[in-house]
C-alpha cells in the first residue's frame, strides 16, 4: 500500500523520575481527550523510556515536572524535536489545546479527518487472481513491480463501501473497520468461502463475460460502432446491475451516485483486465 | 527476568465498531494499572500513512496489543510496510471479548513474566 508519508506528533505523559503523579481519574481523561482528536499517547510510569521505539517524529512530553526536564527524554532527541510542557493544574480540555498548539509550532500533519477505510489484503489467503483490481471502479488497486496485487490508492475507496471483499473468491480482503465478519478480519470458515452471495459474477454485473467480450471485441468492433447506439436499453442495464450492487454487495447510495460513467467503465475495465493479465505473466515473458 | 511486555492500546477513533464500553473501560483500567503503555488513536488510520512507528512495534517484543480482530491487525501492520512477527506478539480482540477478559489477559501475562 502507498500513501504519503505525513510526520506526525506524539504524545509522552510523563510521570517518571522528575515528574510528579496525575491522578487516576485526570490520567484518564487527559489520555482519552487526546486520543479522541487524533493523537498517539504514551503513558510513562515507570522507567526511562520516554521515547517510543520506532518514532522519529515531534515528541512532546507532558508532566508536572518538579524541576527541569528530566534526563531521560533529552537523551534521545537527535532524530526528532521533543518539546516539554508543564501540565501542573492544567485540566483535559486544555491539554488538548496545549498538543494543539505544539503541533502547530512543529508542523505535524494533521491527525484524523478521515475515516479510514481502505481494503487490507490478507496475503495468507490472496491467490492474485486480480478480481479486485479488475471489479474497483476508483483505481484503489494496482499492480506492484513484481506483479503482486496491491493497495494503491487507499484514499480513493469509498468509505463503507465493501464490495471488493464480497467479490473476492478467496475471502481475502478485508475492512477492519467492517461491521460483520469475516470481511472485518474475523476468521473465514468453510462455509463463508461457499456462501454463494459471496461471489458475485462481476462479468454479469457489467452485462456478460467481460473477459470473452473484450477478447471478441476487437473482431466486433467494425459491427459494433456500426450499430445504432439503443442509449435507453444501455441505461435500464445499468440501473438494474446498479441496483444489483447495491443489494448484494452492501454499496451505501453515495457510492452508486459516485459511479462513473458507463464508457468510463468499459474503459477502466480494459485497462485493468490489461494490467491483470500482465500481472501473472512470469518475468520476462511478453503478455499475449 | 522475561522482557515486561511492551502494550499497545487502539482507541478506533475514527469509526464506531469497537463496543465504546469496552474500550474505555479497558483504556481506563489500563491508566489506573500503574503500567507504562502506547495508546494509538486508531491503527488503521496509521497504516494508511504508513507511520513509520509501526515498524517499531513490529520490530519490538514481546508486545500485546489490544485493538480488534487479529488477521486485521496482522494484516494492517503488513500493509504499512511492518510485518509483525510470528511470535512474540499477543493481539486481544475489544471487538469479541470483554474489558475485564483483556485487563485479566494483560495482568496474567505481567504475572507471568514477573
Amino acid at each position: 500500500m502507498s500513501a504519503p508519508l505525513v510526520r506526525s506528533l506524539r504524545v509522552v505523559l510523563y510521570e517518571g523520575a522528575g515528574s510528579r503523579s496525575i491522578p487516576d481519574a485526570d490520567r484518564f481523561a487527559m489520555m482519552a481527550t487526546l486520543l479522541q482528536g487524533g493523537y498517539a499517547v504514551t503513558s510513562v510510569r515507570t522507567g526511562s523510556r520516554t521515547v517510543p521505539e520506532g518514532a522519529r517524529t515531534p515528541i512532546v512530553v507532558l508532566g508536572r515536572f518538579e524541576n527541569a526536564p528530566p534526563r531521560e527524554a533529552e537523551s534521545d532527541s537527535a532524530a526528532a524535536p521533543i518539546y516539554f510542557r508543564d501540565i501542573e493544574g492544567v485540566d483535559a480540555p486544555a491539554i488538548a489545546s496545549i498538543v494543539e498548539s505544539v503541533h502547530a509550532e512543529a508542523g505535524t500533519g494533521r491527525p484524523g479527518g478521515w475515516k479510514p477505510w481502505f481494503p487490507v489484503i490478507d496475503f495468507g489467503r490472496c491467490t492474485n487472481c486480480m478480481q479486485c483490481l479488475t471489479f474497483c471502479l476508483f483505481d484503489v488497486y494496482g499492480v506492484s513491480p513484481d506483479k503482486q496485487i496491491r493497495v494503491q490508492n487507499p484514499s480513493n475507496c469509498k468509505t463503507d463501501c465493501p464490495a471488493c471483499s464480497r467479490v473476492c473468491p478467496e475471502v481475502a480482503i478485508l475492512f477492519p473497520k467492517y461491521k460483520m465478519g469475516p470481511i472485518n478480519g474475523d476468521e473465514v470458515r468453510e462455509e463463508d468461502i461457499h456462501r454463494e452471495k459471496m461471489k458475485v459474477d462481476i462479468s454479469a454485473l457489467l452485462g456478460g463475460d467481460i473477459y470473452a467480450a473484450l477478447r471478441t471485441r476487437s473482431q466486433e468492433s467494425k459491427q459494433r460502432f456500426a450499430r445504432e447506439r439503443d442509449d435507453k436499453r444501455a441505461l435500464e442495464e445499468r440501473r438494474k446491475c446498479l441496483n444489483k450492487l447495491q443489494e448484494q454487495l452492501d454499496v451505501p447510495p453515495e457510492v452508486l451516485a459516485a459511479l462513473p460513467s458507463l464508457d468510463q467503465i468499459r474503459a477502466r475495465t480494459e485497462r485493468a483486465v490489461a494490467a491483470a493479465m500482465q500481472g501473472p505473466t512470469p518475468a520476462g515473458t511478453e503478455p499475449q | 527476568m522475561k522482557t515486561q511486555p511492551r502494550i499497545v492500546y487502539c482507541h478506533c477513533a475514527y469509526a464506531q465498531v469497537v463496543p465504546a464500553d469496552v474500550k474505555q473501560d479497558v483504556l481506563r483500567r489500563l491508566t489506573e494499572s500503574g503500567t507504562s503503555f502506547d495508546a494509538v488513536a486508531d491503527l488503521c488510520e496509521m497504516a494508511a500513512r504508513r507511520d513509520p512507528w509501526l515498524a517499531g512495534v513490529a520490530c519490538q517484543e514481546p508486545t500485546q496489543i489490544v485493538a480488534c480482530y487479529p488477521r486485521a491487525v496482522k494484516w494492517l501492520f503488513s500493509s504499512a510496510g511492518a510485518p509483525l512477527p510470528e511470535r512474540g506478539i499477543r493481539i486481544l480482540n475489544m471487538r469479541t471479548e470483554s474489558a475485564e477478559t483483556i485487563a485479566a489477559a494483560l495482568g496474567t501475562a505481567a504475572d507471568e513474566d514477573a
